[in-house]
């Protein structure tokens, strides 16, 4: 005979045993190990030199109370929280809020990967549908394709002689080949029974892309055009530390100036979380488009 | 208004030097209604009123930083955006594509532009020197035992671009102590906000770099500061302020606003009593983004040396905008003793071309400041004397030098 215990018990541990709780409070626990770790090796001390107090008062904290250079939990928890209250402060040309250099950054993500996709989706369809192209043209991608965005931005500022456009220019170049790649994959592995299928039927070839092609590549071309937003994401950050101007990337620069381990880190975290957002998004279209074959 | 009389520079110069300036002045006066004309060309309004002036933040750049919160650009009638750039290659190549109407650059950058050292060659000038003095040879804590240059073999040393005055500096000390730059120690190109990172990872023992970096190392306790450049050659010429020959000439109302207020900005800078509210000023994260005690430490020159020493030597830095010829001279014989430019150089023609003493001498006046009455001046560096109406001879007495 059961007793009255056991239906309770059974109830908990099926709700514990749910893979998504039990994901969750393993990443909590992993984040808890981390954020501790971290407060005690800063916790620390350098050594501590005899000081003059007239010196002293010159010097900075590490050097004068040896306190560690690396910040601790609680000073960039601090920074993240006054970076929040505050985001879109604008204190003169080099100096505006979080909020604000986050827009810039999307805002040249948003048009260099645009660019890309306009250029990338129908270049893939062309490679995909049409082997000699696909021949002809795969050695220019595969030498194109592993150049890094950085040893491309000298010759774009030599050329295009203007920053913005450059940095625009440079992200273009490195999202274009995982979406061309994927989409003439995609394309070129249609299943060949509905292609037959439009044959039969004398689609046009323009029709057959539209209706028959294009929605069977759809999951394809979206993995690709998600892989790509992260690499553009990646991309705008170095071009903008070295060009400078606005944006997340001259903001991680800007702090390193002031050697702001605090300020630098808040900005990784919000480049992290916005990149995160960024593929979220894509996943969110993949799921429209995905059929059951 | 002399250049109205004289509309060709070269005969203009040329009468300037025959005569001198007040001369110059006095011969005018006789036949023309001098404050009239004074007041007529303050007045003129410059053609371009909103203008972009790159700049690295370093403590060089101070009269174009601080002219803009302490109001120097509005008050001779200019909207000037101060804008924080990346490194020196980066403001070479905006201000080249005009992105940048005028920018802060090294003293050797105009000379090296002009000469297509490096970039392709477009005649640039450079009628204002930022700051004099105002850099440190900074070593590495570890290193507080080596302080003779001789026992620094091997050593690793990070300068923030090839033409720059901390390259030809640190050449010319080490040089002097017996030590080949090019085969004895190691020279790099770093940005200075590196300098201190790379300082603290030990992947340099040290290196002659800008302030406020060489202050920061010892404010974070990273090196210490071994050698300040006054110490090398007092009164030498560190940045500049730089514009394209081709704004100068088209649009010369606006180079004469924008001139006229760096130079004020630098005549204000030069008085120690204003020292502490420019520290104020530029420290924001708009500007330098440093802080205040680094720069205020650096600007009066009372400052801790790293070493558990307070020292006090107020002309650490220093602000003159008189670009002498005599400084483009002997960055020019430095230029070819090191291999960067070869064959047959025209030391005085480039000179006076480049660095635009007369334009600068007049204006200095306008804002009451004493230009000296020449361009050329003999001065010592580490003791020995430079005259630059030899230059030749003196690359040739140099013991190590790369030119042939």
């Amino acid at each position: 005979m059961r007793s009255a215990a056991a239906p309770i018990r059974s109830g908990c541990i099926d709700m514990l045993s749910s893979l998504t709780l039990r994901a969750a409070l393993v990443s909590l626990a992993l984040l808890g190990t981390f954020l501790a770790l971290w407060h005690i090796a800063t916790l620390g001390s350098g050594p501590v030199v005899k000081m003059d107090p007239q010196y002293a008062k010159l010097m900075g904290a590490a050097a004068a109370q040896g306190k560690s250079a690396m910040p601790t939990p609680a000073d960039v928890g601090a920074k993240i929280w006054q970076h929040m209250q505050n985001p879109f402060y604008d204190r003169g040309t080099n100096d505006k809020g979080l909020g604000i250099q986050l827009a810039y950054s999307i805002a040249r993500v948003g048009a260099g990967y645009l660019l890309a996709v306009a250029i990338a989706v129908p270049a893939g369809f062309l490679i995909g549908m049409s082997p000699l192209m696909h021949r002809a043209l795969d050695p220019f991608i595969q030498v194109l394709k592993p150049i890094s965005p950085l040893a491309w931005m000298p010759l774009a500022l030599y050329t295009i002689k203007d920053s913005s456009i450059s940095a625009i220019f440079v992200i273009f170049v490195c999202s274009l080949w995982p979406m061309l790649i994927n989409t003439a994959f995609g394309v070129a592995s249609v299943r060949r029974e509905w292609l037959n299928v439009a044959k039969t039927l004398e689609m046009p070839a323009w029709r057959t892309a539209w209706r028959v092609i294009l929605p069977a590549a759809a999951p394809t071309i979206l993995t690709g055009m998600r892989i790509s937003i992260g690499i553009a994401w990646l991309v705008i950050v170095a071009a903008e530390m070295l060009v400078g101007g606005t944006g997340i990337g001259y903001f991680v620069w800007n702090e390193w100036n002031n050697l702001s381990i605090a300020n630098v880190i808040t900005a990784i975290l919000f480049i992290g979380l916005v990149g995160m957002a960024l593929d979220q998004l894509m996943a969110c279209l993949q799921r429209f488009v995905s059929y059951a074959d | 208004m002399v250049r109205a009389l004289f509309p060709k520079s070269r005969a203009r110069r040329a009468f300037l030097r025959a005569v001198g300036g007040a001369t110059a002045l006095g011969a005018i006066a006789q036949f023309f209604p001098l404050g009239l004309v004074k007041e007529v060309f303050a007045a003129a309004a410059p053609e371009k009123k909103n203008l972009k002036v790159g700049f690295i933040p370093i403590t060089c750049a101070t009269p174009i930083i601080m002219a803009h919160p302490m109001g120097f650009y509005a008050k001779h009638g200019l909207n000037v955006e101060v804008v924080k750039t990346a490194g020196w290659a980066v403001i070479r190549d905006k201000t080249l594509n005009k992105e940048y109407d005028a920018a802060h650059m090294l003293s050797p950058m105009p000379l090296a532009i002009t000469l297509g050292a490096g970039a392709n060659p477009i005649p640039y000038t450079m009628p204002a020197v930022e700051n004099i003095n105002g850099q440190a040879i900074t070593l590495a804590i570890k290193h507080k035992d080596k302080r003779d240059p001789k026992t620094w073999k091997g050593f690793r040393f990070a300068v923030p671009f090839d033409y720059s005055m901390h390259n030809y500096l640190l050449r010319y000390y080490v040089a002097e102590h017996g030590l080949d730059p090019d085969t004895d120690i190691q020279i790099r190109a770093v940005p200075p906000p590196e300098m201190v990172a790379n300082l603290r990872a030990e992947n340099i023992d040290g290196f002659l770099g800008p302030d406020p970096f060489n202050q920061r190392a010892v404010y974070d306790g990273v090196g210490f500061i071994h050698l300040l450049s006054k110490e090398l050659w007092d009164g030498h010429p560190c940045c500049a302020f730089a514009a394209s020959k081709e704004f100068v000439t088209t649009m010369p109302n606006t180079y004469a606003a924008l001139l006229k207020a760096i130079i004020d900005a630098t005549a204000f800078a030069a008085k120690q009593e204003n020292r502490k509210a420019i520290a104020g000023a530029i420290a924001p994260a708009n500007y330098l983004n440093q802080p205040e005690t680094v720069l205020e430490q650096i600007l009066t020159g009372t400052y801790a040396d790293g070493l558990g020493n307070v020292r006090t030597d107020p002309r650490r830095i220093d602000f003159d905008p008189f670009p002498w010829d005599s400084f483009a001279i002997w960055i020019l014989t430095q230029m070819k003793r090191w291999g960067q430019i070869k064959g047959d150089v025209d030391y005085a023609s480039i000179a006076k071309e480049v660095y635009l003493a007369t334009d600068t001498a007049k204006l200095m006046q306008e804002v009451g400041l004493t230009p000296p009455l020449g361009a050329s001046k003999t001065f010592k560096v580490m003791g020995k004397e430079f005259d630059p109406s030899k230059p030749e001879e003196y690359i040739k007495g140099f013991a190590i030098k790369r030119a042939a």
